[in-house]
């Protein structure tokens, strides 16, 4: 039995199937989103001053996976339109450039962006023994200009036994008295080989940068992670649309290939234009 | 709405980061006095006159094209 309306529109909603099927399930993935960009403003209004981390993520790799983004829907829509005007070769390119664009895309995100976070540090210092890490601290300095006082030292961390963290600490901590270490760094220092030895009795809670490190890492992690298993979504289908199975498609009815590339595109650019409010807030403000 | 409408918006949303992200590579330069900011804003404006380029030349061709009215 043949799919009905997956070429010609139905009367009723003057629309193919497979359309009004994306525009519904692009309608619950705002809601999804949505949820998660309001969970995560309001964590951020909420936070007490000085505990919500700034400048932890490296801008220029996130501007250049936000580029490749925007140029995969370029790619994408020039190969429903090499489609459309029955252009199988150049839709192949296109939808070759896009699926790479993609895999680009998530092999920063798993291979370098967040292995680098897995690998970083941080101690929250209990109050009442704030004044023992001064050195690292510099929070006299900091109360005398007006600023949010530091409760977390950070870093590589070098050892660990019983008692005692033993970390390689990030310039922020190392020289927590310089001007340049008043404000967040967007474009990453490197860890200094300077070591400092933490007790854990002065500790409040010590972890990776993980989800469990805090607010700000349990939203960016959930919102990353779901924001890449669409892209990883769409990346298998474009490569279904992309393999040999879908020329016999485009030899037997090519306007019912082109359909299901409009679907594809739409969903892909739902996921690129997600991308496009996850970087200013998470990268930039 | 059809991909071609929603590439149009999409490409709208791009042109505010990159104008967004200019402006805030200026803030930041303002701030830190760092010239390697300044060097981020003018590639984001450049990117924000190149997709507003490319939005004009995508619709009229698509126009042209006769793809989608």
């Amino acid at each position: 039995m043949e799919i009905p309306y997956t070429i010609s529109t139905r009367p009723d909603t003057g629309l193919w199937n497979a359309k009004i099927g994306i525009w519904l399930f692009l309608a619950s993935e705002v809601m999804l989103f949505g949820g998660l960009f309001s969970a995560y403003i309001f964590l951020r209004i909420d936070a007490a001053p000085g505990t919500w981390p700034h400048g932890l993520l490296n801008v220029p790799v996130g501007t250049m996976n936000t580029a490749i983004l925007i140029m995969s829907s370029v790619t994408v829509v020039l190969a429903w339109a090499a489609l459309k005007m029955r252009r199988y070769r150049a839709y192949w390119w296109y939808m070759l450039v896009t699926i790479l664009c993609g895999v680009i895309f998530l092999t920063v995100k798993l291979a370098y962006e967040w292995p680098q976070k897995f690998e970083h540090f941080g101690a929250y210092i209990k109050p009442e023994a704030l004044w023992k890490y001064e050195k690292y601290l510099g929070n006299q300095r900091r109360a005398e200009k007006g600023l949010e006082p530091r409760i977390e030292i950070t870093g590589h961390l070098h050892s660990e036994n019983a008692k005692e963290y033993e970390v390689a600490l990030d310039p922020v901590n190392a020289e927590p008295d310089s001007p340049a270490m008043d404000r967040p760094h967007f474009f990453p220092l490197p860890v200094t080989d300077k070591i400092a030895t933490i007790e854990k009795e002065d500790v409040e809670r010590a972890t990776m940068f993980l989800p469990t490190h805090s607010a700000y890492f349990a939203s960016y992690f959930t919102i990353t992670g779901l924001h890449g298993l669409h892209v990883l979504g769409g990346v298998l289908v474009f490569t279904y649309m992309w393999l040999p199975v879908s020329k016999k498609l485009y030899q037997r009815n090519p306007e019912h290939l082109a359909n299901r590339v409009e679907v594809s595109g739409l969903f892909w650019h739902f996921v690129d234009l997600i991308w496009i409010f996850v970087f200013p807030l998470f990268y930039l403000l | 709405m059809s991909l071609k409408a929603f590439h149009i918006v999409f490409i709208i949303f791009s042109t505010l980061l990159a104008l967004g992200t200019g402006a805030w590579c200026v803030w930041v330069d303002l701030v830190e006095g760092a010239p390697i900011y300044l060097a981020g804003a003018i590639a984001s404006f450049a990117a924000a006159i190149v997709l507003i380029v490319y939005g004009v030349w995508f619709y009229r061709k698509m126009k042209r094209l006769r793809i989608i009215t």
